[in-house]
């Protein structure tokens, strides 16, 4: 196990350095920073100012040394827009975004897997089919339509939830958290709905396979005529095998939760990180921009390591 | 993806009637303001842009203010007139205090000039209006004297842009602005609250010079996505929003709960022309699509066939919604600078064709159009527009539209033969666009700083430098206006709308909108 983990930091160190470096090309390939940060008006003096007082006067490959200096001490620079430690800003937003992926991602589990059940158990009910077809609309319906349809309905015509924006929040944990709150919770319910749908759509889809696949196996036939009563071959027997592969696209989809909350937080002005870097990218804000993924790409194999040690706890066999 | 959610936001209204949730409400204790951009620090002297300064002018003032079509107006500064041509005598405003109590005085306005071309890591410094004052003193605590190297008569405009801070923060810290320490300023608001990204709350100052002001809370929030800022005036979560979307507009006129307010920006939409190459201009091509050796752009009578081929008012009209008005010139006739002669070109396909024919290019020749897609309104839109009208008199032209952080650094490179992009005179007065946009592109002369055609006339530029340094106001005036003729004369902008600003509001809440786009809270009244 030790060994597993330690290969892992590893690889994930070069990963790292490999997606700052690809990072560092792409908007160095993109344009120019200096033309995004001044003001339209500036003189000549002033843009060579801001030039050389953010090292962009300097070749790629200067630029790009003096970042892994300074990374190795654990300094990701200053965000050329805020004037702060890129990680700063970054993390600032941070709460936001894992709350709003928490809710959602609760939202997807909690109601996905019974009703995937459910549809696998009657495949030929009408509401299985029903289930099913909703879940269809779930994955192909553009998220930025939803969301905006949310909003119209929910907030403009029936007036029951805020339309956009983050309610007040609460102190927990050392955490600004706002759906611990009424207020907040409200807020933060459309913006939840509209990110769980595709989540929502994949969970039932996939418990719906397993569980299909499953129903025909030996072991559920053996348990059945063991006389076992229903809700224990479905709650312990049937669930249990088919969490493995429901635990990994749980946890891979939480990561995109996470780092793509892009839409959904621009749509209901969410100030998560996903909006926040969807500015950077535009201002050619670099630092920020490489902070960002950096961090996701730390997120992601976390997720991942996670997930592995999870399969050791659910299937024997792989301890 | 603006575009997109608009689309939808029509096509979504179709399905349902919007009337029911704006509810009429007796007037609020707090005024909730969306607004289209996030700032990027409270700090008044870090990022010179227009939604920091719009925010942080509720808290700081200027010693010169503009009114809506950015005339001058006393602020802090009650007068100001030049002792000769290099120095300016200022009478600040007596009895105004700081919001920590301390009165302010000279003192205050020589730490603001101290500090402000001084932040570090500044994306955007103010140091292009403090560095033509060479120095600057306070015979008395009400009185200041500004020196400056040569004459320059934009001083009262740079004033307008410089917000005054206490000689108390003069060492403060941009982190200091945003945690809200330093935030002490003049003006008719007091900082209550900043979230990054999301919100800035204010409390009315009650002690504010320029009077009481309608509401005693202000909230801003920041929804850049235009679908959602309209949804939240709709849905009544905001009370005001800024930059309504064009095609939104006419919609929520007819809405009986909302109204709206707009005004001519000082942006003007103008196409720039490769006149610096004189042969081999990049996206230049003969009509069978073969590089072209000549350049038809440095001869003036094509750019005249340029502008007469477009026909602005159906630009208007269809591409823009009405939300713009046809320009003739870098500033609508309004502001300083500009002349009453220079009218938008009339739509004449025909004379075009002659002129064309004249130039010696009778079957005309191929071009690409460069345009950003996200910066302007319907910016690519208006580029398609113009392309097809510029094909139809022979000049077949193709548009290439990007991301404006592609197309600007490209641009400033005078990589593109043809391109399409808009103005803001912050100064209001047409000095700037002369300046950066049609002065000889040279940085030790610090002309042309945006001129990405690289247009360059000799005469013209006489014309800028004695224009901006002549101190009398009428003279100078008259002096813009001249060489805003001339720089129409020889096209070297083709000017084609000025962008109309639009706010819109509950019904019962009344604003002048301003051309310079700011929103600020005090100008907002009660209308009932």
């Amino acid at each position: 196990m030790l060994v597993t983990i330690l290969r892992r930091l590893a690889q994930t160190l070069l990963v790292l350095a490999v997606t700052s470096l690809l990072v560092f090309v792409g908007i160095f390939m993109v344009g120019d920073p200096v033309e995004m940060l001044v003001n339209p008006q500036a003189d000549h003096e002033e843009r060579e100012r801001v030039r050389v007082e953010f090292g962009l006067d300097q070749p790629m490959w200067v630029q790009y040394g003096r970042f892994i200096g300074n990374a190795l001490s654990g300094d990701l620079g200053n965000s050329f827009v805020y004037g702060r430690p890129a990680i700063d800003v970054i993390l600032e937003r941070m709460p936001a975004t894992l709350e709003l992926a928490a809710l959602a991602m609760i939202i997807a589990v909690v109601i996905g897997i019974p009703l995937g059940l459910y549809a696998g158990l009657k495949p030929d009910g009408r509401i299985a089919r029903g289930i099913m077809a909703g879940s269809i609309l779930g994955f192909s319906l553009p998220t930025f339509w939803v969301g905006l349809l949310l909003i119209m309905v929910f907030a403009v015509q029936l007036g029951w939830l805020p339309s956009t924006g983050r309610g007040p929040t609460v102190s927990a944990l050392g955490l600004n958290i706002s759906i611990l709150h009424w207020e907040g919770l409200k807020h933060a319910l459309l913006p939840a709905i509209n990110l769980a749908l595709f989540k929502l759509s994949l969970i039932i889809r996939l418990t719906r396979a397993q569980v299909r696949e499953n129903v025909m196996l030996d072991y559920m036939r053996f348990a059945r005529a063991k006389g076992l009563a229903t809700r224990r071959v479905i709650g312990v027997h049937l669930l249990k095998n088919i969490m493995i592969p429901l635990v990994t696209v749980i946890g891979l989809e939480l990561g995109s939760v996470i780092a793509f909350a892009i839409v959904t937080e621009s749509i209901f002005a969410w100030p998560g990180m996903g909006k926040l870097v969807i500015d950077a990218i535009f201002q050619l804000d670099r630092p920020v921009v490489v902070a960002y993924l950096l961090i996701t790409v730390a997120l992601f194999i976390l997720i991942n390591l996670v997930v592995d040690l999870l399969y050791a706890v659910l299937d024997p066999r792989v301890r | 993806m603006n575009r997109r959610h608009l689309l939808c936001a029509l096509a979504i209204s179709g399905l349902l009637p919007l009337s029911a949730p704006v509810l009429a409400q007796a007037q609020p204790q707090e005024l909730v303001i969306a607004i289209a951009a996030p700032i990027s620090a409270l700090d008044p002297h870090f990022h010179n842009l227009t939604p920091n300064n719009s925010i942080t002018k509720h808290v700081f003032d200027n010693l010169i203010r503009t009114d809506a079509t950015q005339q001058l107006l006393p602020g802090l500064a009650e007068s100001w007139k030049p002792l000769d041509n290099t120095t300016w005598e200022l009478k600040l405003r007596r009895g105004v205090k700081f919001h920590d109590g301390s009165a302010f005085t000279a003192d205050d306005v020589i730490a603001t000039f101290k500090r402000a071309p001084e932040v570090p890591n500044s994306p955007a410094s103010f140091s292009q209006f403090t560095r033509p004052v060479t120095s600057i003193t306070a015979p008395d605590p009400h009185t200041v004297i500004m020196k400056t190297a040569a004459p320059h008569p934009l001083l009262p405009r740079d004033l307008t842009s410089l917000q005054i801070i206490s000689k108390n923060q003069v060492a403060a810290r941009t982190d200091d602005f945003n945690s809200g320490k330093a935030m002490n300023g003049t003006g008719p608001y007091k900082l209550v609250e900043y979230k990054p990204g999301e919100r800035v709350i204010f409390a009315r100052n009650d002690a504010w010079w320029g009077g009481k002001t309608a509401w005693p809370r202000v909230q801003y929030r920041m929804i850049s996505n235009n679908a959602a800022r309209v949804a939240a005036l709709l849905s009544g979560d905001v009370h005001v929003i800024e930059n309504v979307p064009t095609a939104d507009a006419e919609r929520l006129k007819t809405n009986a709960q909302l109204a709206l307010a707009s005004a001519t920006s000082n942006r003007v939409i103008y196409l720039h022309m490769d006149t610096g190459r004189d042969k081999n201009s990049p996206f230049v091509r003969t009509r069978d699509g073969k590089p072209m050796e000549a350049n038809p752009l440095r001869d003036v009578r094509v750019r005249k066939a340029i502008s007469k081929a477009i026909h602005r008012d159906a630009i208007v009209e269809r591409v823009m919604e009405k939300q713009a008005i046809p320009a003739g010139q870098f500033l609508a006739d309004v502001f300083f600078g500009t002349s009453k002669r220079l009218k938008p070109e009339a739509f004449d396909p025909e004379g075009a064709k002659k002129l064309l024919a004249d130039a010696g290019y009778p079957n005309g020749f191929q071009l690409t159009l460069h345009a950003p897609n996200n910066r302007y309104v319907n910016d690519e839109k208006i580029a398609q527009a113009v392309a097809a009208f510029l094909t139809r008199v022979g000049i077949e032209t193709k548009v290439d539209a990007m991301p404006s952080n592609i197309f600007f650094s490209r641009g400033s490179k005078a990589e593109f033969s043809f391109l399409l992009a808009g103005w803001a005179s912050e100064s209001g007065d047409t000095s700037s666009s002369l300046r950066s946009l049609t002065g000889t592109f040279d940085p030790k002369q610090g002309l042309g700083a945006a001129n990405r055609g690289r247009f360059s006339d000799a005469g013209l530029d006489a014309m800028i430098t004695t224009a901006i340094t002549q101190v009398d106001d009428t003279k100078r005036g008259m002096l813009l206006a001249a060489a805003s003729e001339k720089a129409m004369e020889m096209q070297a902008i083709i000017p084609l709308h000025y962008e109309v600003s639009v706010w819109g509001m509950r019904k019962g809440i009344g604003y002048t909108a301003r051309a310079d786009q700011y929103t600020f809270a005090h100008e907002f009244k009660p209308t009932r």
